[in-house]
């Protein structure tokens, strides 16, 4: 488990979108769908990318913005404003 | 006692309405926007053709030239529905409202020198009546057309340019000191002075258009995408150089406004070109005949808002709006 990342989202309609961003971005990551909350798994590193949650939601996203849906995560958190990286920095 | 707690997993039946799953595939979560207008035209059960058009269906595509497969396929990127468009509207409403209690409570207007006072009572003013025939060609659109994605974005440009209208109205109360002579002048202008004739003439036109498929090129795309950057992005700036910076905080919406619905009627544009060639040609056969008439009618104005600077002015919005309709894959 230790070469696996994570990221635990509430399953709203608002995280929608971020989840599928995250899924198109980490074509490895797999998706575990809870009752109201989905972890979506990833080897090595995922990354959360701002373009492509734009172009889902059709506004200009904050990345922060993450954080109203966030529940957990797993990895070492690289970010800034376009992308957050979580991996084990191996 | 130790409570032990189960966690009982039940995947939900369906994720969505049929007719949205039928779009998507059933194992797609949909967007609110996408159930909001998906599926929305009503089609079925009108018995009776309407009285005042009975060669046509109540709800006809074919009251515009435009032919698309699936009028649900003319989406706004912006996902505006009654619920999100409120909350962003209210949000601009709010920082517009502080900016004009800002400028009346510091009289930020009274600074500003006579001249430039009279270039805007006599250049701005009177765009709050071309504001009100766009709130009603989009309201004809709404009316007319097909399709709810294209019908309720309309319906909510349509409220808009009410809302520009509006500030325009109390950029006239402002610099009267809330009297209505400013905005009397304006209409008497609008409706006397030689150099707004063309454009009223031009507006009165667009009100009579039938193909709503060609009022939209006209109003939304043309006529929009050539005044809105004229007087709300380059008249602002030559006022702000001249010490009338304050325009632009009064018209600080209409700016980010115009950028935002852009990227909407760019992807209508769009998306009718992709759909065939007939509609390309269709798209560049309005833009070629209303572009150069929008422009005539623009000329009288910006020689007065621009003096010598008015072909160059006028030549540069032009450029600009021929790029975004290279962009949507015309070529005009």
């Amino acid at each position: 488990m230790a070469d696996k990342v994570f990221i635990a989202l509430q399953n709203n309609a608002d995280a929608q979108p971020v989840i599928a961003a995250i899924l198109q971005d980490n074509p490895a990551a797999k998706l575990h769908e809870n009752p109201g909350m989905v972890k979506i798994d990833c080897p090595e590193r995922l990354c959360v990318r701002r373009t492509s949650i734009e172009d889902r939601i059709g506004r200009a996203f904050d990345l922060q913005e993450i954080h109203l849906h966030l529940i957990s995560l797993g990895g070492n958190i690289d970010e800034d404003d376009d992308e957050i990286v979580l991996s084990w920095g191996r | 006692m130790s409570i032990d707690l189960k966690l009982a997993s039940i995947a939900p039946l369906r994720r969505t309405f049929d007719h949205i799953a039928a779009r998507l595939g059933p194992d797609q979560s949909p967007s609110r926007y996408q159930e909001a207008v998906w599926g929305l035209q009503p089609e079925l059960n009108f018995h009776y053709r309407p009285t005042w058009d009975p060669t046509r269906a109540l709800y006809d595509p074919a009251r515009s030239r435009i032919v698309m497969a699936d009028y649900d396929d003319l989406v706004d990127p912006r996902q505006y529905y009654y619920g999100t468009w409120t909350v962003q509207r209210g949000r601009q409403q709010d920082a517009q409202e502080r900016n004009f209690e800002l400028v009346e409570k510091r009289g930020l207007l009274d600074h500003l020198d006579d001249a430039w006072r009279g270039h805007i009572e006599r250049i701005v003013l009177p765009l709050r009546h071309v504001a009100w025939a766009a709130n009603n060609n989009n309201c004809a659109i709404a009316a007319y057309g097909y399709g709810a994605p294209l019908t309720a974005a309309c319906s909510l440009h349509m409220m808009d340019h009410l809302g520009i209208a509006q500030y325009i109205s109390r950029i006239g109360l402002l610099l009267a000191g809330n009297g209505t002579s400013a905005l009397d002048a304006a209409r008497a202008a609008w409706i006397g002075d030689q150099n707004w004739q063309p454009l009223r003439a031009l507006v009165e036109t667009s009100m009579v258009q039938r193909d709503w498929g060609e009022l939209f090129v006209l109003q939304n795309l043309v006529i929009d995408g050539c005044l809105h950057p004229l007087f709300f992005d380059r008249f602002a700036q030559t006022l702000a150089t001249n010490g009338g910076a304050v325009f632009s905080m009064l018209t600080e919406f209409m700016v980010d406004w115009h950028v935002e619905s852009a990227r909407w009627v760019d992807a209508v544009i769009a998306r009718v070109a992709a759909e065939s060639a007939y509609n390309r040609m269709l798209l560049e056969t309005w833009i070629t005949t209303w572009l150069p008439q929008v422009r005539g009618a623009l000329e009288p104005l910006a020689a007065q808002a621009f003096d010598e600077r008015a072909v160059a002015v006028l030549d540069d919005v032009v450029v600009e709006l021929v790029k975004r309709t290279v962009k949507c894959g015309l070529t005009v």
